[in-house]
């Protein structure tokens, strides 16, 4: 078991046809993720990549049973396929798309509160479930097979963070990138709540950045639910100058309680292992699972 | 991007709001004349004159070297002459600017709206941005207008109000009745602010604004209410689908160096360091420049070479990054994951190539995809730099190049 995908995923692709969703689709049918087909609207019946394409999300998930979906459309488009494949009753979706307008995201996030659907992103790298299942953009060798659960606003820092739990002869569950924008389908709190309660995995990594209070309110949930597993933490951007906006739309601090510094301080007070420097993430994963006391 | 003073109060009285009228003048005769055709029109000779940066905090600000505050009042036309000639060309230092200040290319000549009558003028603070919590729009409002509404929230919590819209059906009557209320008003001047607060909801929602702030918005002695002045944030995802707004875009409030790197597809912030750093991701780039102060120095800036990295884009950021005087060692920190390390490394060799001496020690630190054939490319090309492959290596590369 792992949390949101595994190899039993039956994963679509929307935007299939174009040039980032044909790229991507290809790495990870490489990877083994099992890709069942995809939805270019105007190009219903064709094939791509040997699997075949649907004109919209209803129609691919009627002829594939499709659970899952990983969404390549541009900015404009994104948040009607968002809500297009809640519609179409899919589990998941995974939004990849980054420069999504946020008043897009007001609408579609309304509109999933009335669905099923889990999304995650948009504007994140996707999730992985090493061994089992990548969707997402992510390279995948960085991923080992593990126990250790990763959730984190950014792409990059994500792959940094599976790398050095690699190093520290560790590795991952499944890995969680929720997406670096003010509006995100599932927060910090919901991934490690999946953490939580998933029996294969036995310590958390939970990488935020500033801006927001996500970390802060995973940080309290996590206390106020008896720190049943260990949570190592990093907050980056603690040198970020308020009032910039630092690379993802989301990552700017607006006040006091959204620095790095007060993230972090409410981290510790809530019983999570922090570290300062990004450097450090693997090693004090490596020790928390040594039980070293720390 | 974030607009004028000017330009956001014409936005809101497009969609309904009436504002403190004024017209903007980039030289003291220009200011004269709005002032002139001000008082044809209103009948008073006192009009207020207002510097237009992209910066709060003008009326306590100053022109540097002088006692000359951003916004100031003027009661005839050689006092405006005067003030506007001290901004006009003047560098504004405010709390917001920081100690360089900005450039004041002009002023907006605005009529008085204090003026005494029937009633007592009353200041309130009215604002619109996102909740991210909830995921919906939401007004703040406050009777404690003209003050920094963070110092209201956290002296007079109870005095900060808040009201969400519902993205279903959109703001209802009810919710700018309530906020009318609470704001104390009755009368025409509660019918007056129903309707500010629809024009504000209007003018947020058709602009994509990221925020738009009304500090002060003011009853006037009789009892109209107005935004005296207006802050409009417009979200820069949306900007494609708003022509109109984009053409209202300021360059000479923007870093020229911050444009250039826009252009290239870079995302740079100049900052106040000495170890210059370039990644990829805007999480990872964070990161480089926390574990930078770690070591002992200071991030230089922030620079994000995105996603689809190549050697030309790598040279750029390379040239821009050494424009900083400041600059002491630069950290490349490449995560390659759709970014191909030998790619970045090409382009680290082409730029050391192309530039000649570059003055200052390298660490590149390349790790994920073809970080070998990387590492081989750098090795080879014989160039002075120190290279590593776990995070913690470059850390100790950048305190050793510090040293």
């Amino acid at each position: 078991m792992s949390v949101l995908v595994s190899k039993h995923s039956k994963v679509i692709v929307q935007g299939f046809t174009g040039k980032e969703g044909t790229f991507h689709a290809t790495q990870m049918i490489e990877y083994g993720t099992n890709v069942v087909g995809g939805v270019t609207p105007g190009k219903g019946g064709e094939k791509h990549l040997d699997k075949p394409v649907f004109n919209s999300v209803a129609d691919a998930r009627k002829a594939t049973g499709c659970d899952v979906s990983i969404i390549f459309v541009p900015p404009a488009f994104a948040a009607d396929a968002i809500m297009e494949a809640a519609d179409a009753g899919v589990e998941l979706i995974v939004c990849i798309t980054e420069g999504i307008p946020v008043q897009d995201m007001v609408t579609a996030r309304n509109y999933l509160s009335t669905r099923k659907s889990r999304l995650i992103g948009p504007n994140c790298p996707g999730v992985i479930t090493p061994g089992g299942a990548k969707v997402g953009i992510m390279p995948g060798f960085v991923f080992i097979p593990g126990r250790i659960g990763i959730v984190s606003k950014s792409g990059t820092l994500t792959y940094e963070a599976a790398d050095q739990v690699a190093k520290a002869g560790l590795g991952v569950s499944t890995a969680i990138g929720i997406g670096g924008d003010p509006i995100i389908g599932t927060t910090t709190r919901e991934a490690v709540e999946l953490f939580m309660n998933d029996p294969d995995t036995d310590a958390i990594v939970m990488i935020g950045e500033i801006g927001g209070s996500l970390e802060a309110d995973a940080a309290r949930w996590i206390r106020d639910n008896g720190n049943k597993k260990p949570v190592i933490g990093f907050i980056a951007g603690q040198t970020a100058p308020p009032g910039r906006r630092m690379g993802h739309a989301g990552a700017i601090i607006g006040g006091a309680d959204d620095t790095a510094a007060a993230k972090m301080r409410i981290m510790r007070e809530c019983g999570l292992h922090v570290v300062d420097s990004p450097a450090s993430i693997g090693e004090m994963v490596a020790k928390v699972m040594s039980g070293v006391a720390v | 991007m974030n607009l004028h003073e000017y330009q956001a109060k014409e936005l809101l009285k497009k969609n309904g709001a009436v504002i403190q009228e004024g017209i903007v003048a980039t030289t003291p005769e220009e200011a004269v004349a709005a002032a002139q055709t001000l008082k044809e029109k209103y009948n008073s000779d006192w009009v207020v004159v207002k510097s237009q940066i992209h910066a709060g905090g003008r009326g306590k600000g100053k022109i540097e070297g002088t006692d000359q505050n951003g916004v100031a009042l003027a009661k005839n036309h050689d006092k405006v002459k005067e003030i506007s000639k001290n901004l006009l060309g003047g560098v504004l230092v405010t709390k917001q600017t920081g100690p360089t200040g900005k450039k004041v290319t002009k002023v907006l000549v605005a009529q008085d709206v204090y003026y005494p009558g029937e009633s007592e003028t009353k200041e309130f603070y009215l604002s619109m941005l996102l909740d991210r919590g909830t995921g919906k729009n939401v007004f703040i409002y406050s009777t404690e207008g003209g003050m920094d509404i963070e110092e209201v929230a956290e002296h007079t919590p109870e005095k900060v109000h808040k009201e969400w819209v519902d993205p279903s059906v959109g703001l209802q009557d009810f919710q700018t009745r309530k906020m009318a209320f609470n704001l104390g008003l009755s009368g025409n001047a509660f019918k007056e602010m129903t309707k500010f607060i629809k024009a504000l909801y209007k003018t947020y929602m058709s602009t994509d604004a990221s925020m738009v702030e009304i500090n002060p918005c003011l009853k006037t002695s009789d009892n109209k209410i107005l935004a005296v002045d207006c802050k409009l944030g417009l979200d820069d995802n949306a900007l494609y689908r708003h022509p109109d707004l984009l053409a209202l875009r300021d360059l000479n409030e923007e870093d020229p160096t911050e444009t250039e790197a826009a252009d290239a597809e870079l995302n740079y912030v100049k900052l106040d360091g000495n170890v210059g750093c370039m990644v990829n991701g805007a999480g990872l780039a964070m990161a480089t420049m926390d574990m930078i102060q770690l070591s002992g120095g200071s991030p230089a800036n922030f620079l994000d070479v995105g996603g689809t990295a190549n050697a030309e884009r790598v040279e750029k950021a390379f040239r821009i990054i050494l424009r900083d005087p400041n600059v002491k060692a630069i950290l490349v920190n490449i995560f390659g994951g759709i970014v191909r390390c030998d790619r970045v490394a090409q382009g680290i060799v082409d730029a050391y190539k192309s530039i000649g001496d570059i003055p200052v020690p390298i660490i590149v630190r390349l790790q994920g995809t073809n970080a070998k054939e990387a590492k081989e490319l750098i090795d080879k090309s014989g160039l002075q730099v120190r290279s590593a492959i776990q995070l913690k290596e470059a850390a100790e590369e950048v305190k050793k190049a510090l040293a």
